[in-house]
């Protein structure tokens, strides 16, 4: 699946040089004219930009916090501050608010990990070991990410439904069977990103490590993986917000309404009739459901910058 | 970790492995698959060969990820290829035979006088009351029980069965009888049940608990190939014609049961002569292409602009303003998706109001466009202002004080030393978004759902991209056809590869392996 790779192959060696050139602030020019130099307008349009960037997030706040609770009584700014929306969300028995909740967590978390692990595994390999065909691996798998599985989803769906007939755990409408669809994905983009940061990992290290007699085993579980410890943990970021807002795979494969995610079971909210009267209490949904990937950005945005940003400085 | 416990792990999880494919194995020995049972052997024999071994050292590291990668990305795009080449799809679910034995038993009538079944409606033990294929169970008045579905009747064992007075199942080892309630809910499916017996008639339920036994009126005349219903007069004969069942006497009638079939190339050939969907097609490739590109230029643009108004050294409090610039793109895709729908709404949707207008966003082919087209710009230009700005300040300094030392203005330097800078920087990026926003299925499926539809013909929508018109094909319509949904994707394959062999040759990333 494309959503699980991360959004691009980059190098991370140039991690530290970016990291550096975007963290610490310039020094000043020394030709600095008259009052405080002539930045006001940037800061003027700048504050455009952010009134662009931020209103929708406003309206949501406005609308989840809105006492009338329906589309056409929402407006930009906040009109009172009520939980009813809230509240309403929680006790609609034929939505299952925490249900899909659960089940967004559940699906990114354990596919996220996953596919770190495997991810991981195989950026060893082409990092680590020599092997006949590691070049034209490392380039197939570049071309996969060229065809993302989802154009695939016919197939996706009847493989499944055959696998539900065999194995109902997995097959179709199971949370277990959408992470294993996902897991298809795992490898391609994913590798690159990781092997290139598994490159700048020194091989002094290795050696030293076989001349003490370790294993390759010895030396993957213990040392390689808490060096590239970074890495991991922004690919695990980037896999989990895919896997979050994935809405493709998962519309097709849960339609139970309790084993439905966040994004399926929100749509769900803004068909039909329900657009208006239930909007109060979708944006209140919207709003609970965008705090985690909202907290995961936050927290690590600055890999997540040097990451992107060490594609384009190549 | 001292090596004796390493070494316990890794057999444990080898045979907790070897444990769970036998056990794969055996569910799909039971369903009589023998190929997938051959193909499970030998996952499991080339797993502990590989990991029981001291041998073949970055197979170890790369089993994981090909396992997963062969079964659920390169099987399904196969599959894919060889539906395309099929009718699969509404009417044609099943094989020949299948369809002959359906039609067969289907037409089963009640010879007065015969004795009724007592019936209990189940499942196969494990199976969603609610979705799993229905067996019955059923027990003749002599008290003999049997378990029937559309395949036949087999014998039930009578031992764990418990009945009721009247001989009614109300327990069977294996399967899972339904309550009233739930059978009720299945009373569609249950009526499309019927049981084949061995003398060409055919077991149908009456209600909920009862079933009777009858002969058919339709019979299969194996050597012709014809099918003759005697309910009429004179009997109907129906000949095979398009995978279904046509009444020779009068083409325009048919059995609903139809079957699946190679077709060869008949599904990519429609794609180009049905001038409906000639059209049709070209125009969504033509917005796709147009959606894509766009999308790539305004995002870009926006998000250079604002780059290079903050690539400035003497402005303070970039760090937050990038952290809240980034918000838009930190939000989960569906929910910004949704939310515009909201704000797009013409009547009660605040830009309508804000702005004074009562533009019909969402029900306009050009509405529609531009919506999607506003909501991709908020969605992505973050992206594109955090790559600009880490590209610019790559830009080295020196290159721009020598521009203004040879008299260069702002302007200029722009034009002349950035741009081109920061282009080739960002070249491959630009391509990896616009190969991504190609078949940004969620954007559009959630905005507009491909709408708004031109009239009654809701095949085609104005703001569908090819992604989306291949999965309603597939899942939304009346008669979902997913041989030709399965024909239209190995298109849509087919046209991101010629567009991205440009891109792909010139992307640097192939020589770097090293």
């Amino acid at each position: 699946m494309s959503t699980l790779n991360a959004p691009l192959p980059a190098d991370p060696r140039l991690d530290a040089r970016v990291e550096q050139q975007t963290g610490t602030p310039t020094p000043a020019s020394p030709k600095r004219k008259g009052f405080g130099g002539s930045v006001w307008w940037r800061h003027a349009l700048g504050v455009l930009a952010l009134m662009w960037a931020l209103f929708p997030i406003l309206f949501i706040y406005s609308a989840a916090t809105n006492p009338s609770g329906t589309l056409n009584t929402a407006s930009l700014w906040p009109s009172g501050f009520s939980t009813a929306n809230f509240t309403a969300l929680f006790n609609d028995s034929s939505r299952p608010f925490w249900s899909w909740y659960k089940n967004s967590m559940i699906i990114s978390f354990s596919g996220a990990l996953v596919a770190v692990f495997i991810g991981a595994c195989a950026a060893f390999a082409f990092s680590r070991l020599r092997f006949t065909g590691r070049r034209p691996g490392m380039m197939a798998l570049l071309l996969t990410t060229f065809f993302p599985a989802t154009l695939a989803i016919v197939a996706m769906y009847i493989i499944f439904a055959g696998i539900g007939d065999v194995l109902p755990a997995i097959g179709l409408n199971t949370v277990t069977g959408l992470v294993l669809a996902y897991l298809g994905g795992a490898l391609g983009a994913n590798v690159w990103l990781l092997k290139g940061y598994f490159d700048t990992v020194p091989r002094e290290l290795d050696e030293a490590a076989i001349v003490d007699g370790a294993s390759h085993a010895r030396i993957f579980f213990t040392m390689t993986l808490r060096l590239v410890m970074p890495i991991l943990v922004t690919v695990f970021m980037l896999v989990f917000v895919g896997l979050y807002g994935e809405f493709m795979l998962a519309s097709v494969f849960l339609t139970d309404v309790e084993s439905q995610t966040l994004g399926v079971g929100l749509y769900g909210m803004t068909l039909g009739n329900d657009a208006n009267t239930l909007f109060g209490r979708f944006t209140a949904g919207a709003l609970l459901g965008s705090i985690p990937v909202m907290l995961l950005y936050l927290a690590f945005q600055r890999q997540l910058v040097g990451g992107l940003t060490t594609g384009s400085v190549k | 970790m001292t090596k004796p416990i390493a070494l316990a792990i890794k057999w444990v999880l080898i045979l907790a492995t070897m444990a769970g494919i036998l056990w794969i194995a055996t569910r799909l020995a039971q369903a009589g698959n023998t190929i997938a049972v051959i193909i499970a052997g030998a996952v499991g024999m080339g797993i502990l060969a590989i990991y029981a071994t001291r041998r073949s050292v970055p197979l170890k590291y790369l089993v994981p990820g090909l396992l997963f990668m062969i079964l659920f990305q390169l099987w399904p795009v196969l599959y894919t290829v060889s539906l395309s080449t099929t009718n699969y799809g509404d009417g044609h679910l099943y094989s020949k035979q299948e369809s002959v034995t359906d039609i067969v038993a289907q037409s089963v009538r009640e010879v007065p006088n015969t004795p009724r079944y007592k019936m209990s409606v189940a499942t196969k033990e494990g199976g969603d009351p609610t979705t799993a294929d229905l067996v019955l169970l059923l027990t003749k008045p002599d008290g003999s029980t049997f378990v029937g579905d559309k395949t036949g009747l087999q014998p039930l064992a009578a031992t764990g069965v418990e009945k009721t007075s009247i001989g009614k199942i109300t327990k069977a080892p294996g399967y899972t009888v339904l309550t009233a309630k739930q059978a009720n809910a299945r009373s569609k499916d249950l009526s499309a049940i019927a049981v084949p017996t061995t003398d060409g008639g055919g077991i149908k339920p009456v209600g909920l608990s009862e079933a009777f036994e009858g002969r058919a009126t339709v019979s299969y005349d194996a050597a012709a190939d014809r099918l003759t219903d005697d309910a009429t007069q004179p009997p109907a004969v129906y000949a095979p014609k398009d995978a279904r069942w046509v009444n020779v006497a009068d083409p325009s009638q048919s059995f609903p049961q139809g079957w699946q079939e190679s077709v060869g190339l008949a599904n990519y050939t429609r794609i180009f002569t049905d001038p409906t969907i000639r059209s049709g097609f070209v125009g969504i490739f033509i917005w796709n292409v147009a959606f894509a590109i766009a999308s790539v230029l305004t995002t870009f643009l926006l998000g250079m602009l604002i780059a290079l108004l903050f690539n400035d050294p003497r402005l303070r409090g970039k760090a937050v303003y990038r952290s809240l610039l980034i918000l838009p793109y930190a939000l989960p895709g569906f929910v910004t998706a949704l939310v515009w729908k909201g704000m797009f709404n013409q009547d009660y949707g605040i830009i309508n109001q804000t702005l004074g207008l009562s533009v019909d966003w969402l029900g306009t082919p050009a509405g529609a466009k531009a919506a999607i087209l506003i909501t991709n710009l908020w969605l992505g230009f973050p992206y594109m202002f955090i790559v600009c700005t880490g590209a610019l300040q790559s830009i080295p300094q020196d290159v721009r004080e020598a521009a203004t030392i040879d008299g260069a203005n702002a302007f200029r330097t722009l034009r002349s030393i950035i741009m081109p800078l920061l282009l080739v920087a960002v070249g491959p990026l630009l391509l990896a978004s616009f190969a991504f926003n190609f078949n940004n299925f969620g954007l559009i499926y959630l905005l507009t759902k491909g709408g708004p539809f031109n009239g009654a013909d809701t095949s085609i929508g104005s703001s569908d991209l090819l992604i989306t018109y291949a999965y309603r094909l597939a899942f939304s319509g009346v008669a979902p056809n997913y041989g030709f949904a399965a024909a239209v994707s190995v298109v849509i394959f087919l046209l991101v590869a010629l567009m991205s062999i440009p891109g792909f040759r010139r992307t640097k990333a192939l020589e770097e392996v090293n």
